[in-house]
């Protein structure tokens, strides 16, 4: 397990209780962040969106980050996303494979900047949930459900084994295979 | 991924990744550790375990294929690895390939304090030496 960049975090909240109002509806969301201050801040955003609170009416009652349960599983992760483009919302499908569910969140991330120039404030992740491999629907997902997979490494660079090795010439030509 | 190409023609590639192989990790902070794909999670990243160290994914940019395969099944618990690696044989096959007695070589040569460095001059005076007696007693037979 690495250094994520974004975290997963589980944001209860409700609207403060008032003379009308004893006892508000808790609401509760699981969002990524790449804090729990930008979390927080996240679940008002999405909470005002749908129903009528406001932070300075509300009160958030818990924040808790969740962590992978099994970050030694491989599993495929199906990305559901909603995302602003230079002309318009759009909504997207995205299929990842990876051990952790924030290495997948990652993944989009940087997926959607290289492929679709969507920086981060831009993309809203509507759901996301892990696919069992019948029900993929990428074919660059699918054809690592073999489990007699064998592939050959074609292009094999290889590097100083740390920083301080590297040279920028060399006095002969790399051999660039195996 | 193959399976649909047919008899596959004779490849000019040796060394495959594929599950039970045998990787050494050259980068990184596992740097010079033996290690087992266990399984792929994609095609940049392999799930990889090794005896002493957590299942973890490794970019196969940070692994060195070797000859060595072991047979295990997918993901294999931590017991059967170590089972299957001992029934391979593993580390005595990566002592005595020649890559592994290389690194050894290397190794040993770096940790030498300034002594053994000595000794190691003086086998090496006196090895020249041998090789210098040997060849000028086969000039002097063949000159005769």
């Amino acid at each position: 397990m690495g250094n994520f960049r974004f975290h997963q975090y589980q944001v209860v909240g409700r609207a403060l209780p008032t003379e009308t109002e004893e006892h508000p509806k808790i609401y509760r969301m699981k969002l990524w962040a790449t804090n729990e201050v930008r979390a927080k801040s996240k679940f008002w955003y999405f909470l005002r969106k749908l129903k009528k609170v406001k932070k300075s009416n509300g009160q958030v009652l818990a924040i808790n980050e969740i962590f992978e349960r099994k970050p030694t599983k491989i599993k495929n992760y199906g990305v559901w996303l909603r995302y602003q483009s230079r002309t318009g919302y759009h909504n997207m499908y995205k299929e990842y494979r990876d051990t952790t569910l924030n290495g997948a969140v990652e993944q989009m991330y940087n997926e959607m900047a290289s492929r679709h120039r969507v920086r981060q404030h831009c993309i809203q992740i509507i759901k996301t949930a892990t696919i069992p491999s019948k029900l993929c629907k990428r074919e660059s997902t699918k054809q690592f459900h073999d489990s007699k997979i064998k592939f050959p490494l074609v292009f094999k660079k290889v590097r100083p084994p740390f920083r301080k090795l590297k040279t920028t010439y060399k006095a002969s030509r790399p051999n660039l295979f195996k | 991924m193959q399976a649909d190409q047919g008899p596959l023609p004779v490849q000019p590639f040796k060394r495959y990744v594929e599950i039970g192989r045998v990787a050494l990790v050259n980068y990184g902070k596992e740097y010079g550790r033996l290690v087992v794909i266990v399984d792929v999670i994609d095609q940049n990243r392999a799930l990889v375990d090794a005896p002493d160290i957590v299942r973890g994914q490794m970019n196969f940019k940070r692994l060195s294929l070797t000859d060595i395969k072991i047979d295990i099944p997918r993901v294999p618990k931590k017991k059967t690895l170590i089972d299957a690696m001992e029934a391979a044989d593993v580390k005595n096959k990566w002592e005595k390939s020649s890559w592994g007695r290389k690194l050894i070589v290397q190794k040993r040569r770096a940790s030498l304090n300034d002594f053994d460095r000595f000794k190691v001059m003086l086998a090496k005076i006196k090895r020249g030496g041998a090789i210098r007696q040997e060849l000028a007693k086969l000039k002097k037979e063949n000159a005769a």
